[in-house]
C-alpha cells in the first residue's frame, strides 16, 4: 500500500509530471500522427462504400471518433473535478481545466459533422425532437458554461472549485446522451457499435473507426499534457524547479 | 484522383466535415503551443526582473 | 426539521412584506404567454398545438428571471454567511429556500396557468394535464435552478451566465413536460413521460439542495 501512495505522490508532483509528460510527448505525437494516417486512409481509401449511403458514410471517420470523445473528456474533467475537490490535488485540478476546451471542440466537430452527414442521409440538417442531438447540444452548453464560469470567478481557487461542482451535477447529461439512442428512435441511427453484441457493420468499415478513436484519443492526451504543462508552469513560476528549466535547457 | 474528391457525389459533405475538423483540432494544437511560448517569455521576464 | 420550517416561513415572510416583487414572475409570465399570440397571430388550430410549449417556456423563463433573488438579498447583508457557518445542515435551508422560491413563484405560475392554456385553446382534459406538469415540473426548475445561484451568487454580472448554466438541465424537463400534454392531446397514454417527470422531481429535490450548498459555501468564502 505504501508503495502505491508513494507512486501516486511521485506522480502527483509538478517536476516530476513535466518532465515525465516532456518524454512521453514526442512518443504519442509519433502514434497519434501514425494513427491518423493509418485510419484515414483506411477510412477515406480502404473501407467500401456503404450499400445504402454510398460514400456519404465515410464522415463516420471523424463524426463517431469526436462524439465518443465529447463525452470521454467530459467524463475526466469531471472525475479530476471530483478528485480535486475532495482530495485537493492540484493537477488533477489542471488536468479539469486543461479538458474543457477540447472537450467543447470534440463536441463542436461531433455536431457539426453529424449536422453535414445529415443533410444527404435524413434530408435534413438538424431535427429539434431528436433526444440523441438535443443532448449532445446541451453537452455543448455546458462546456461553454464551465469555461465561461471558470473565466468570470476571479479568485481562481474558487473558480475551480465551482467548476468542479458543475462538471459533477452536469454528469447526468453523458448517460441520457449514450442511452438516448436505445430509447427514442426519432432520427439518430441506433448503436452500431457495442460492447456486448457483435457490430452490424462491416469489418472492413469497423477497423479504421476504431483506429480513428484512438488517434482522436492521443489527440486528446497530447493536447492534455500540453495545456497542462503550461498552467502547471505557470502557477509554480515561483519555484526553484521552474526556474531551473526556463534558466537551463528549457525541456 | 478525382473521384476520390467527387466521392460518389458527396464530396461537397465529405470534404466540408473534414476540413472544418482539421481545422479546429490544428487550433488545438496550435493555441496551447503559443500559449506554452507566450508563458515561458513572461516567466524570463518576470525572473529577470527580480534579479535586478 | 425546526430550522427548515423557520427558514421556510421567514423567506414566505420576506416574500409577502415585498409583494411587488412576487408579482414581477407571474406579470412575466401572463406578458410572455400574451407577448405569442400577439406575434403569431395563428389560427387557432395551430396555437393549441403549440400551447404546451409556450406556457412551459414562460414558465421556464419566469422562473430563470426569478432565481436570482433566492439567495442574493441574504448574501448582501451577510444573513446566507451565518446560515452556512451555522451548526444546522447548509443543505437542508437550501431545501428551504428552494421550496419557500417554488412557492413564490412556481406555484402562483402553475395556479395561473390553467387560465391561460385556455386563452390558447386547451381543452380542458389538456389543461388538466398541463396543470400537473407544471405542478410537478416548477419545483424542478426551482431545485435545479438553486444550483445555477448558488454558483454565481458572488458574480457581479452573472445573469446571462446563470441562464448558460441551468440552461441544459432545464431543457430535458421542458422536453418532458411539453411532451407529456402534447401526448396526451394526441390521445396516447402519458404514463411513461409523466413518471420520467416525476423521477426528476424526486432526484432534483434530493440532489440539488447538496450541489446548491458546496456551490454556497464557495461563493460566499
Amino acid at each position: 500500500m505504501n508503495k502505491i501512495y508513494k507512486w501516486f505522490h511521485q506522480w502527483g508532483s509538478p517536476p516530476t509530471f513535466y518532465k515525465w509528460s516532456g518524454q512521453w510527448l514526442p512518443w504519442l505525437t509519433f502514434f497519434c500522427v501514425a494513427l491518423f494516417a493509418i485510419g484515414l486512409y483506411g477510412g477515406l481509401v480502404y473501407a467500401p462504400a456503404d450499400y445504402q449511403q454510398k460514400d456519404s458514410f465515410r464522415i463516420i471517420y471523424i463524426h463517431v471518433p469526436a462524439a465518443w470523445m465529447s463525452m470521454f473528456v467530459y467524463l475526466v474533467m469531471a472525475i479530476s473535478g471530483a478528485i480535486a475537490l475532495i482530495w485537493h490535488i492540484k493537477l488533477s485540478e489542471i488536468m479539469m481545466l486543461s479538458s474543457a476546451s477540447i472537450g467543447a471542440s470534440f463536441t463542436f466537430i461531433a455536431l457539426v459533422t453529424g449536422s453535414i452527414w445529415g443533410k444527404p442521409t435524413w434530408g435534413t440538417w438538424w431535427e429539434w425532437g431528436d433526444a440523441r442531438l438535443l443532448s449532445e447540444l446541451m453537452l455543448l452548453f455546458l462546456y461553454i458554461g464551465i469555461i465561461g464560469l471558470y473565466s468570470a470567478i476571479e479568485d481562481k481557487r474558487k473558480a475551480a472549485e465551482a467548476v468542479s461542482i458543475l462538471a459533477l451535477v452536469g454528469t447526468v447529461n453523458i448517460p441520457i446522451i449514450h442511452y438516448s439512442v436505445i430509447f427514442v428512435n426519432t432520427l439518430h441511427q441506433g448503436p452500431t457499435v457495442s460492447m456486448f453484441d457483435s457490430p452490424s457493420i462491416d469489418t472492413r468499415m469497423l477497423i479504421p473507426l476504431l483506429i480513428m478513436a484512438l488517434a482522436f484519443k492521443l489527440f486528446y492526451g497530447i493536447v492534455l499534457l500540453m495545456r497542462s504543462r503550461n498552467e502547471l508552469l505557470w502557477r509554480e513560476r515561483r519555484s526553484q524547479w521552474v526556474k531551473n528549466i526556463i534558466k537551463g535547457d528549457g525541456t | 484522383m478525382s473521384e476520390f474528391f467527387y466521392m460518389g457525389g458527396y464530396g461537397g459533405y465529405i470534404w466540408s466535415a473534414y476540413a472544418i475538423t482539421a481545422v479546429v483540432m490544428t487550433l488545438s494544437i496550435v493555441l496551447p503551443i503559443m500559449q506554452g511560448k507566450q508563458t515561458r517569455k513572461r516567466i524570463e521576464q518576470m525572473l529577470e526582473q527580480e534579479q535586478d | 426539521m425546526n430550522i427548515f420550517i423557520t427558514i421556510l416561513k421567514r423567506d414566505l415572510l420576506l416574500a409577502v412584506r415585498h409583494r411587488t416583487e412576487l408579482l414581477n414572475p407571474m406579470l412575466f409570465f401572463v406578458l410572455v404567454i400574451v407577448l405569442f399570440q400577439l406575434g403569431m397571430r395563428a389560427k387557432p388550430a395551430v396555437l393549441v398545438t403549440l400551447a404546451p410549449a409556450i406556457v412551459w417556456i414562460a414558465a421556464l423563463l419566469s422562473a430563470l428571471l426569478s432565481l436570482d433573488h433566492m439567495f442574493r438579498s441574504d448574501m448582501e447583508d451577510g444573513a446566507l454567511e451565518q446560515m452556512i457557518i451555522s451548526t444546522q445542515p447548509t443543505s437542508l435551508l437550501v431545501l428551504a429556500k428552494i421550496i419557500a422560491h417554488w412557492i413564490i413563484t412556481g406555484l402562483p405560475v402553475t395556479l395561473i396557468a390553467p387560465i391561460l392554456g385556455m386563452m390558447l385553446g386547451l381543452t380542458f382534459d389538456a389543461t388538466q394535464i398541463l396543470f400537473l406538469t407544471l405542478l410537478i415540473g416548477t419545483p424542478i426548475l426551482s431545485a435545479i435552478g438553486s444550483i445555477g445561484v448558488a454558483l454565481t451568487v458572488g458574480l457581479r454580472r452573472g445573469g446571462v451566465l446563470l441562464s448558460i448554466l441551468v440552461l441544459p438541465l432545464y431543457v430535458p424537463v421542458l422536453i418532458f413536460a411539453s411532451q407529456t400534454v402534447t401526448t396526451s392531446m394526441s390521445g396516447y397514454p402519458i404514463t411513461a413521460s409523466m413518471s420520467v417527470l416525476m423521477a426528476m422531481m424526486v432526484l432534483s429535490l434530493s440532489l440539488s439542495p447538496w450541489a446548491s450548498s458546496a456551490a454556497l459555501r464557495m461563493s460566499v468564502s
